[in-house]
């Protein structure tokens, strides 16, 4: 019985984490073609950096990731304090259309958003791809921020007016630094979502505005490259990093 | 004279949730420098009657006053009380210091006087070196101390505390009971606290309002609550009772002949009841005495059979079924002078009880 546990896991965790584990060691294999090893290198590492083309895909896509996250972060936690704080008609309408929006399928939402782009004449680009990025972030800050708020004792703010703190105070010395943790935490989710973004970013964007996962996509139809092994395995190593960084912020204060 | 002034004055507050009556029609003054406690079971009204002082809820009528000012519709932050919560409601993201100087910092109070004015109320609660701590790496008693230090330190003219000392195991709640009586002596605050504890109402207070259902039952010294409840809610809730049902036989001048639980019984205290009345006669069981029927003489009222005993250190409190099927219950001290001070099961006892220490009430 523990052997099949073992074994049942074992196999499990292998399919899950197998092909990284494979794309991680082929990014420092010298052979051109993923067949053989033919020892260890770092070249894929180094022609990566001398990419122009890749490095400028990869800068836009940070400029885009660091922007779209920041103003969904400032946004999202807005609506965040909102929801949690104060009735409004509606509330449980809107709050449910947030849901709505996080499990609609991204295809819907790239060619919704394409549509209406097309229809306000607006140009395909850097602006129209970080609204959308704006967007799609919003929602899953909202969730992050609130589900974290909904852990604290409400007697908190009713002190805050007891010891002669206006609402604004209140917000300000209490509410907000008690979900300061929740931002970030929202702020690095929106952020690796916006990096890996294929779906929606290939509607929204033009050839003139290159984002880092569009590039790959397009590169690796032609086969892929040991250059496109090393990427993935930077923003493999990247976005561990900020997840771990994003758990361990949201965890409840002992 | 000072001590009756008014300091909060309620009148005609009524508040309901969702179509639910929770304070009905509620009038009530308290005076400066009182201790005053709500007393009730939980839902009968009294966290929210305190929370309508604080300006946490709004009551649906009705008008209240703070210090002679009318507060009826303005918020927590313009009333010049201060509240201790159930929860404490310590900042978590805030330093013990910070938490006591945050009600300062809210309302600019100068900075060369915070400091000052945070150490000595961290004095009064005996926190000193504590002030640099995190509220959740304190015990539970020294929280509570944080949350009343950051009440008193704006110096209300009212500090209303709600079930504060709920939370806490039975030897800490004690202790801080006398705490909170010195604190309140010496800052000569005047306490609004809220609990369902009837022991603990009557050991602090010096006025006590027993409400239920929203409206006050009675409201007396703990004395008059405990030794003289004016109706069989005060009765039951505010400590032990036993109640016998009695008719009125014959009024005399400052004394009555009643049947009580089928026996003939003289009440030398003066009742105003009429010849028939049905009512109920209550006692303490401690104001109860048995005697072993062969000791006892002819002029007891009441007698029955020894039901069960139980030893309680102190006490021995002993349930006695009377010759009509009433079960009473009696807690008698020992008696010193008679170390075979005991009862057996079955054994047949005289009940008594000093004249005038019983209560009469109608037969509601």
């Amino acid at each position: 019985m523990k052997a099949l546990k073992i074994s049942y896991s074992s196999l499990v965790y292998s399919f899950l984490y197998l092909p990284i584990i494979v794309l991680i060691i082929y990014s420092f294999n010298a052979s051109k073609f993923g067949t053989s090893w033919k020892g260890f290198t770092f070249k894929w590492y180094e022609s990566l950096m001398n990419n122009s083309s890749l490095m400028s895909a990869a800068g836009n896509s940070l400029l885009v990731a660091v922007t779209a996250a920041t103003l969904a972060t400032i946004i999202g936690s807005v609506a965040a304090v909102a929801f949690y704080r104060y009735g409004f008609r509606g509330k449980k309408m809107l709050l449910g259309l947030v849901y709505v929006l996080i499990m609609a399928p991204d295809i819907v939402m790239g060619i919704s958003l394409l549509i209406m782009f097309v229809t306000i004449h607006m140009n395909i680009g850097f602006t129209t791809l970080l609204l959308s990025h704006i967007t799609f972030n919003i929602p899953f800050v909202i969730v992050t921020v609130l589900s974290r708020m909904k852990g604290f004792d409400k007697n908190l703010f009713d002190a805050a007016g007891d010891l002669g703190a206006t609402e604004f105070q209140t917000v300000r010395h209490v509410l907000l630094p008690m979900m300061f943790p929740a931002v970030i935490a929202g702020w690095l989710l929106s952020f690796t979502l916006s990096m890996d973004d294929v779906l929606i970013s290939f509607f929204v964007t033009g050839p003139d505005f290159d984002i880092l996962p569009l590039r790959i996509y397009s590169m690796v139809r032609l086969g892929v490259k040991p250059e496109v092994n090393a990427l993935c395995t930077v923003m493999f190593a990247l976005s561990l990093i900020i997840v771990m960084a994003s758990q361990i912020l949201n965890k409840e204060k002992k | 004279m000072k001590k009756r002034d008014q300091i909060v004055r309620l009148e005609n507050i009524s508040k309901s949730f969702e179509g639910l009556g929770v304070v009905h029609d509620l009038d009530l003054s308290i005076y400066h420098g009182e201790f005053v406690t709500l007393l009730g079971p939980s839902g009968c009204g009294k966290t929210t009657l305190l929370r309508i002082i604080g300006g946490f809820e709004r009551q649906d009528f009705g008008k209240v006053f703070i210090d002679g000012k009318e507060v009826s519709k303005l918020p927590p932050n313009k009333r010049e009380v201060n509240t201790v919560f159930q929860s404490y409601a310590l900042f978590p993201h805030l330093s013990v210091y910070d938490n006591v100087a945050f009600g300062l910092k809210m309302t600019k109070t100068p900075k060369n006087q915070i400091k000052d004015m945070v150490m000595s109320a961290l004095d009064t609660v005996m926190l000193r070196d504590f002030a640099d701590r995190m509220p959740q790496n304190l015990s539970g008693g020294q929280q509570q101390r944080v949350a009343i230090a950051r009440a008193i330190v704006k110096q209300p003219k009212v500090l209303l505390l709600d079930e504060p000392l709920s939370a806490l195991d039975y030897k800490l709640r004690k202790q801080m009971q006398t705490e909170l009586k010195q604190i309140q002596r010496k800052l000569g605050i005047t306490f609004i606290f809220v609990t369902h504890d009837q022991e603990e109402a009557l050991s602090m207070s010096d006025r006590v309002i027993v409400m239920n259902e929203g409206v006050i039952q009675q409201d007396g010294s703990p004395k008059e609550v405990y030794e003289n409840p004016k109706n069989m809610f005060v009765a039951r809730f505010v400590g032990e009772i036993n109640v016998l049902h009695a008719v009125i036989e014959k009024t005399m001048h400052g004394k009555l002949m009643a049947n009580v639980e089928g026996r003939e019984c003289v009440l030398t205290k003066d009742h105003k009841f009429l010849e028939g009345d049905r009512v109920r006669l209550l006692l303490r069981p401690e104001d109860i005495r048995l005697e072993h029927i062969k000791d006892a003489d002819n002029d007891y009222p009441l007698q029955g059979f020894i039901e069960e005993t139980t030893y309680k250190g102190a006490t021995l409190d002993s349930v006695v079924r009377l010759d009509s099927g009433t079960t009473i219950t009696a807690s008698e001290f020992f008696d010193e002078d008679d170390p075979e001070f005991e009862y057996k099961t079955g054994e047949k006892v005289a009940v008594k009880w000093v004249d005038g220490w019983e209560v009469l009430l109608p037969d509601e």
